[in-house]
């Protein structure tokens, strides 16, 4: 609009005086005394990361039975599917939709190899024990070792925790137990956090395995569950400590409370299996709404049904209606 | 001693289109008015000056964070208080934007031609909820790992997991400070100028422009 278009949308409102500059100063004044009152009063969260060195020293058997099903392949990440691998164990679809399926294997993780077998390669230098034990099970047959997994990851159930080894009951486990409580040391130690992050460039910054490890178990959940930040806790609206979290998320988090995003059967095809795709679709709808409601006939007249502009603009409309606005207009006022 | 100034060349190239183009569509007197509608003194257009105020805090916080690196908020007193600043910035960034949202949905801000005004607006709500999120798994915190374990699934079953990976802090840490705040500042720059160039829009229901007595009632977005 140009300024001559300007001048005859305004012909006939009245203009008062304005300084934009002085309102801009004095909102970041205010809003900079709040601030620093807020994080001089509240400061802000910061309860310290998980290692894989705390979780194997506070929950060794949880740490145990997870690194047990890395190495048989039968961990969530070990079965996730795109973009770790090409499983299909955490694959979401919705009707003709395949997104993750479409995108494929980007970010690949061999969680047998990666979490439990080269860490213990290296820590096996120097090792005899380990080495024999790694070199024991790496030669016997694919389902001598899905036997030896099997029988120890049940055996875990009542799993002993003894001068910072674990022990099972007596049975035919092979090299497992060794290889388990070797890894197990190796994590206490620190060394398996620093093993599962380096990289072939020295420098890293990708947290990817130690991450996907930790998120396999079930003591990174526990604290969080205790921090009430689990999905089905409204997670995302808080953080530790009762610090507010990303409130804004409230309708995409409202859809994991409700049918039928949290349940088990669903509804048309939407599920608790399939929640982070079907609600995800859901909220690109809704934001596609928003951000055309501008060209949207109905939905644009909301404004104009619900007299809600009345309060926006009060006064103006008080002065329209006692017809004030045109006695004090004046032509020089205009634009 | 004086010097013969040069004549204006006409036309000018694509450096005196571009000129010609931000001077005709905003001029300084348009971009800085010093008078305004009479209804514009309504304490609803606070809440964008306002959000405004707290994103400037919130760049300025986050410079600083970034200066030092993101280990030091968690070691350094000043820094906790600067990351602080930061969070709270955010939140109150956050409680402002939804506010004028709100009540330019109300007020059917899009009118009269501002339909793209509305919609770089919530474009840069929507951008601004990526860059908090990017934020939160950059913390190097408990939140941090335990959003980022979460995010992922979601991330993933959309098939953005290709391309955005929430464990990956080097790949969310870069975006957020770099990429996203930039983005977000463009964003609403041209937010700001759309407003400026097309003026604050009318009340629903004042009479048209113009006509005197005559009202209008639409909410359409094109004039």
């Amino acid at each position: 609009m140009s300024t001559m278009d300007k001048a005859t949308y305004y012909r006939d409102i009245r203009m008062v005086p304005f300084d934009l500059v002085k309102e801009l100063v004095l909102a970041s004044a205010g809003v900079l005394i709040v601030v620093v009152v807020l994080a001089a009063v509240l400061s802000s969260p910061d309860v310290p990361p998980v290692t894989i060195a705390r979780w194997a020293t506070a929950d060794p058997v949880d740490f145990v039975t997870t690194a047990a099903s890395e190495l048989a392949g039968s961990s969530t990440s070990a079965d996730y599917g795109p973009p770790y691998n090409n499983n299909e164990g955490s694959v979401q679809t919705l009707w003709f939709l395949k997104p993750q399926s479409w995108a494929g294997v980007h970010t690949a993780v061999d969680p047998s190899n990666q979490f439990v077998v080269e860490p213990l390669q290296q820590a096996a230098v120097g090792n005899a024990a380990l080495t024999a034990a790694l070199s024991t099970f790496q030669s016997a047959s694919s389902d001598q070792q899905t036997s030896w997994l099997d029988a120890y990851s049940k055996a875990l159930a009542d799993a002993k925790v003894d001068n910072g080894q674990v022990t099972v009951a007596v049975g035919d486990y092979g090299p497992v137990p060794v290889l388990m409580n070797n890894l197990l040391g190796l994590a206490r130690s620190g060394g398996l956090d620093g093993l599962l992050l380096a990289s072939d460039r020295f420098f890293a910054t990708d947290y990817t395995r130690s991450l996907l490890f930790m998120g396999d178990g079930g003591y990174l959940e526990g604290l969080a569950k205790e921090q009430k930040l689990t999905g089905n806790q409204w997670g995302m609206m808080h953080e530790t400590g009762r610090y507010p979290g990303q409130a804004w998320l409230w309708l995409y988090t409202l859809g994991y409370q409700i049918p039928p995003f949290n349940q088990g059967h669903g509804f048309l095809g939407i599920n608790s299996g399939n929640a982070d795709l079907a609600i995800t679709v859901m909220m690109t709808l809704l934001t596609l709404i928003l951000v055309l409601l501008p060209f949207i006939p109905g939905l644009r007249d909301i404004p104009r049904w619900i007299p809600i502009h009345r309060l926006i603009w009060r006064r103006y409309y008080s002065d329209l209606k006692d017809g004030q606005r045109a006695a004090t207009a004046k032509p020089h006022d205009s634009v | 001693m004086s010097r013969a100034q040069p004549e204006e060349p006409t036309g000018g190239g694509w450096t005196g289109t571009i000129r010609n183009q931000i001077a005709g569509r905003l001029p300084l007197e348009e971009l800085l008015p010093t008078r305004q509608p009479d209804y514009v003194r309504s304490w609803v257009y606070l809440f964008g000056a306002i959000t405004i105020a707290a994103l400037i805090w919130v760049m300025a916080s986050g410079v600083v964070l970034a200066f030092f690196g993101p280990q030091w908020w968690h070691r350094s007193s000043i820094g906790r208080f600067f990351n602080s600043l930061h969070f709270w910035g955010v939140q109150v960034f956050f409680v402002f934007l939804v506010l004028h949202l709100w009540t330019q949905f109300w007020a059917a801000g899009w009118r009269d031609g501002r339909g793209p005004t509305w919609v770089i607006g919530v474009v840069a709500f929507l951008t601004s909820i990526v860059a908090a999120f990017t934020g939160y798994v950059s913390q190097q915190n408990f939140d941090a790992q335990w959003i980022a374990v979460n995010a992922k699934d979601a991330i993933n079953a959309t098939g953005l997991g290709a391309i955005f990976n929430p464990l990956n802090f080097g790949q969310a840490y870069g975006i957020h400070i770099m990429l996203l705040p930039v983005v977000v500042v463009l964003l609403v720059a041209i937010h700001i100028a759309l407003v400026r160039m097309k003026g604050v829009v009318r009340p629903i229901g004042a009479p048209a422009p113009g006509v005197s007595g005559a009202a209008t009632d639409d909410t359409e977005a094109s004039a």
